[in-house]
């Protein structure tokens, strides 16, 4: 019991990261009818944002303090962030511990614009075009966002810790009233966890309960029929990517300490994204959502050693075969509405 | 001539020149001048040349036809490799076996891929071949270790039984074809010039023209003529009478073969196979050798391979040391800003330009080279009927006037 | 005996009875029109026919072979071609490959890897092609790309492609809907045209009376998914069935 329990907890960060990326690929391809491989980038700008903030904060000024001297005898150097010098040193460095969630701060105003270009740039020329243009113009824009990062921040990957109040671990077997130690699970995991859940709650109750979000959801519905209603449809549009990317991008700033940020993650995560998007159903916003736990959860269990050795290598597949599956015996996919991208 | 039209043979005949010369053609600056690094005359490049346009004509009868957007092909170029490099292990380093077995590995995988991935089409088909690459991808890079030695990728060893070749003595054997070495290189100094003529690259120039050929064929044969009306309406082709799913898969198994040469060669050329191979951006680079040149066209996809392996070698090896000297006759000031602009583009860079190369040519020029080269002849043919039209009417009214 | 047979066909869409016990006899070398108010099942029983829906019961015979469970292309192959409310054809082909696609489904049946043969050596398909080309005015235009002619010559090109292939049964489904007074006349000449040419079974679709009036030899009544009459057009015209049918709709 407790066995199923540790991997259905371990299923929830990967699965929530899944969930996210697939919520804002189906708003897009919802509203918008644009298949964006572009989406995984925007995954990794936002882990990049966090890297940038703790770049920032850790700027530092160089002093030489005379009392202290170095294996050599000559007077040291010390490295003193700005923040502690402003903030004192207490204050500073609890700033630089919580520059990954501080970055959040940063990333949704970075990703709004970063959408904002991107869908009035060049997305917003391909709507009429056929899929197929979509997706090779997102994929170059896909391998140009990841070199530009590679670019300024280099190959390897760039650790961003969690902030110390966060490191431990929690014993959740005790609660649960397995023995200590049965199930250790890591704060930023559970808070990622929640962190994803009030993200994809907020962005249903916008949906559901502003004018805006009804709009959208006639759009999505029936954009010809929205169109004629007078509503300006496009404008709306252009936020709903502004805010797929936000949300693509906030999943990326808080799972920079589970996975520390390389360029090539984004690439990663949009394959995965895009077959939970199939799983789910193409354009259903719910489907999206189970589909991205169901398929962390489910990629947790095959990474079993029982069922490892029982089925090797399973983990590395089992997500791609669950989508050919269910591709072939159930198109629409797991909640997909009737009549979205069918032959 | 060979069942072909005029056009058509001229166009092969001059495909044909270009391959067959390409160790001159290719090398058009002096070994040793200073324009010597655009040359691309050397063996390597241009077995890469071929070998990458085989696979993108390969992939141009699936896409390019019948507009079905496959995202996993570079799986059947690592089955190829792999194949090659067993064969090379286990029965002979003759090239002829590895290269058989290759495009049959790849086709029967092709088969049962394309099987399952064509009971879907448009982004549900891309995204079907993409999960099955990756599949593949993961595979190999773990499980299959046993078969495809993981990370490190497949190499011969001298332990490998070779049955038909016997022990080897000395070092590892070379890959050859029934004695004549693939690397086997003859140079030919003319002058101030210097060309490479290597047994490999003409072993795979000969194949890739024989591939062109047949794709020639393909394009001009009712069963192209199919393909094109699968890619214009399905719904048409089923109300006539046809089943369109046995033409699509027979294009994606064909394709799938091609590619699956294209492995095999690259195996031949050097006895190596690693997962890379197969990874989804491998498979991202054959649709933009496609589209590049212009997906649909016959010349296309060999026109976008050549541009983009030319100038992804060019490109590598540019170093701010070169744009400095390009430079030079620039202010000081002027010089490192250029550099520094530049700088990002090259290099390790190529990616970078690649992206941006590609987003370019899907919009601006979704037909590609061949298009946009049509365009400029359209351009300038316009121009001269224009110049008739002034003269028309000139003459029209000089007429009226008399 | 008619050459379509079409005995107890019911179809439900959930709660919808789209067809209740649709009996339709079609005379081989007629034209034979279905007619009937929006919504009456028309479409949904000419989908049964070919293959794309498949009824809950009743039996679909043509020629004396049952078409339920065979695919569209199958259906074709048995002999029976279908112009559809808006022209499908190949709009990337030229009018001339357009016409020889159907001649090659014709000889070679739903699948042949001819990938060697050469299209420019068929020069039986392309007589073929030309004749049917010539036969409806439009060989002139044989080079042109299919999508760049005019909404009549679409209906026109596909009406070749269907003939083309000697149907036995030719299917139209509303071929003039959409269309201005003037083309609408066109059509009903080119179809009269076609008819007086050769032994061809037709069964159009329509909502328009004067095209069913011009052409029709036995009309069905379609309403509410069951047939109401089948009739000459002569005693359709005043028959009360029909009048109540139509009631609120064009008068007849």
């Amino acid at each position: 019991m407790d066995a199923i329990l540790i991997q259905i907890l371990n299923g929830l960060d990967k699965g929530s990261a899944y969930a996210l990326i697939a919520l804002g690929l189906t708003l897009i391809f919802g509203t918008l009818g644009v298949v964006n491989f572009a989406h995984g980038a925007l995954f990794m700008i936002g882990a990049f944002c966090a890297v940038t903030l703790q770049k920032i904060l850790t700027l530092s000024v160089t002093t030489i303090d005379p009392e202290r001297t170095d294996f050599l005898g000559n007077p040291m150097k010390v490295q003193t962030p700005y923040v502690e010098n402003w903030f004192g040193p207490e204050m500073g460095a609890t700033i630089i511990d919580w520059a990954v969630p501080l970055a959040i701060l940063l990333a949704i105003p970075v990703m709004v614009l970063v959408g904002f270009v991107m869908e009035r740039g060049l997305i917003k020329h391909f709507y009429k075009r056929p899929h197929a243009d979509q997706i090779l113009v997102t994929f170059g824009l896909a391998i140009v966002l990841q070199e530009v990062i590679k670019y300024f921040y280099g190959a390897n990957p760039i650790p961003t810790p969690a902030p110390s109040a966060f490191k431990g671990s929690l014993d959740i077997g005790v609660w649960l009233g397995f023995d200590p130690y049965s199930i250790i699970y890591p704060y930023w995991r559970l808070v990622y966890f929640f962190f994803a859940g009030i993200i994809i709650a907020g962005v249903f109750a916008f949906l559901q309960f502003t004018t805006f979000g009804m709009v959208v959801r006639a759009g999505m519905a029936d954009r010809e029929t929205v169109g004629l209603l007078g509503i300006d449809i496009d404008k709306r549009f252009t936020l709903m990517f502004g805010l797929a990317a936000a949300v693509a991008g906030l999943a990326g700033v808080m799972y920079t300490p589970i996975l520390s940020p390389n360029y090539h993650m984004g690439m990663d995560f949009l394959v995965l994204s895009f077959v939970v998007v199939v799983v789910g159903g193409m354009g259903s916003l719910p489907g999206a959502v189970l589909a991205g736990f169901l398929l962390g959860i489910l990629q947790s269990f095959a990474s079993m050693n029982e069922v490892k050795s029982l089925l090797p290598g399973i983990d590395q597949i089992i997500i791609y075969l669950v989508a050919i599956v269910i591709l072939l015996t159930r198109p629409r996919g797991l909640m997909g509405r009737r009549g979205v991208m069918e032959e | 001539m060979l069942g072909l039209e005029r056009k058509d043979t001229l166009l092969l005949i001059a495909v044909a020149f270009i391959t067959l010369f390409a160790p001159i053609i290719l090398n058009p600056f002096p070994a040793g001048s200073a324009l010597a690094q655009f040359n691309a005359g050397y063996p390597d490049l241009m077995q890469r040349f071929v070998i990458f346009g085989i696979f993108a004509i390969g992939f141009n009868i699936l896409f390019g036809l019948t507009g079905y957007l496959s995202f996993g092909h570079a799986a059947f170029l690592g089955i190829g490799s792999y194949s090659a490099v067993w064969m090379f292990k286990l029965l002979s380093m003759n090239v002829i076996p590895a290269i058989v077995l290759s495009i049959i590995m790849a086709g029967l995988f092709a088969l049962v891929i394309g099987f399952v991935s064509l009971r879907r089409s448009g982004i549900y088909f891309s995204i079907l071949t993409l999960a099955f690459a990756q599949m593949s991808y993961n595979l190999a890079y773990s499980v299959l270790t046993p078969i495809t030695n993981g990370e490190t990728g497949l190499q011969l060893t001298l332990s490998d039984p070779r049955i038909l070749d016997g022990a080897s003595t000395g070092g590892l054997p070379v890959t050859s074809l029934f004695g004549a070495e693939m690397r086997d290189t003859t140079t030919l100094f003319v002058g101030p010039w210097s060309w490479d003529f290597s047994v490999g690259y003409y072993f795979c120039a000969v194949l890739m023209l024989l591939a062109f050929y047949l794709s020639v064929r393909i394009f001009r044969s009712p069963f192209g003529m199919m393909l094109r009306a699968v890619k214009s309406n399905q719904q048409r082709m089923n109300y006539t009478g046809l089943n369109t799913r046995p033409y699509t898969l027979a294009a994606f198994v064909i394709s799938g073969m091609y590619a699956g040469l294209a492995g095999g060669l690259l195996a031949a050329m050097d006895p190596l196979a690693g997962a890379d191979r197969m990874q989804w951006t491998a498979s991202g680079e054959v649709v933009l050798m496609t589209i590049l040149g212009g997906a649909g066209t016959l010349i296309g996809p060999v026109l976008g391979a050549g541009f983009i392996k030319y100038f992804e070698n060019i490109f590598s090896k540019i170093n701010d040391g070169i744009l400095h000297q390009w430079f030079a006759f620039m202010p000081d000031g002027l010089e490192n800003a250029m550099v520094a602009v530049i700088h990002p583009f090259i290099g390790k860079g190529w990616h970078l330009t690649l992206g941006l190369l590609f987003m370019l040519v899907v919009i601006f020029l979704p037909g590609g080279l061949v298009e946009g080269a049509q365009r400029t002849g359209r351009l300038f043919r316009r121009r001269d009927k224009n110049a008739d039209h002034v003269e028309s009417d000139a003459a029209r009214q000089r007429a009226a006037a008399e | 005996m008619g050459i379509l047979e079409v005995k107890g066909v019911n179809k439900r869409f959930g709660g919808l009875q789209a067809l209740g016990d649709v009996n339709l006899s079609v005379k081989e070398n007629t034209v034979h029109a279905i007619i009937g108010p929006n919504g009456a099942g028309k479409s949904t029983l000419l989908n049964c026919l070919v293959g794309k829906l498949i009824p809950d019961s009743g039996s679909v015979m043509f020629d004396g072979q049952s078409v339920l469970g065979r695919k569209p292309h199958e259906i074709n192959q048995m002999g029976i071609s279908r112009v559809f409310q808006t022209p499908e054809i190949f709009a990337d082909l030229s009018v001339l490959e357009n016409v020889m696609i159907p001649c090659f489904a014709r000889r070679d049946g739903a699948f042949r890897l001819h990938a060697y043969e050469t299209v420019r050596k068929e020069a039986g398909i392309r007589e073929q092609a030309e004749t049917m080309l010539a036969d409806v005015n439009m060989l002139e235009k044989r080079h042109m790309i299919a999508s760049s002619l005019s909404r009549g010559d679409k209906r026109r090109l596909e009406m070749a492609m269907c003939l083309v292939q000697t149907p036995k049964l030719l299917l139209l489904d509303e071929p003039t809907a959409g269309m201005a007074r003037a083309d609408t006349n066109n059509t009903i000449d080119l179809l009269k045209e076609i008819k007086a040419k050769r032994d061809i079974t037709m069964c159009i679709i329509e909502h328009d009376m004067h095209v069913v009036f011009s052409l029709a030899e036995r009309i069905t009544v379609l309403a509410q998914g069951t047939p109401l009459v089948e009739e000459t057009p002569e005693n359709i015209k005043g028959h009360p069935k029909v009048r109540e049918a139509y009631l609120g709709e064009a008068q007849v």
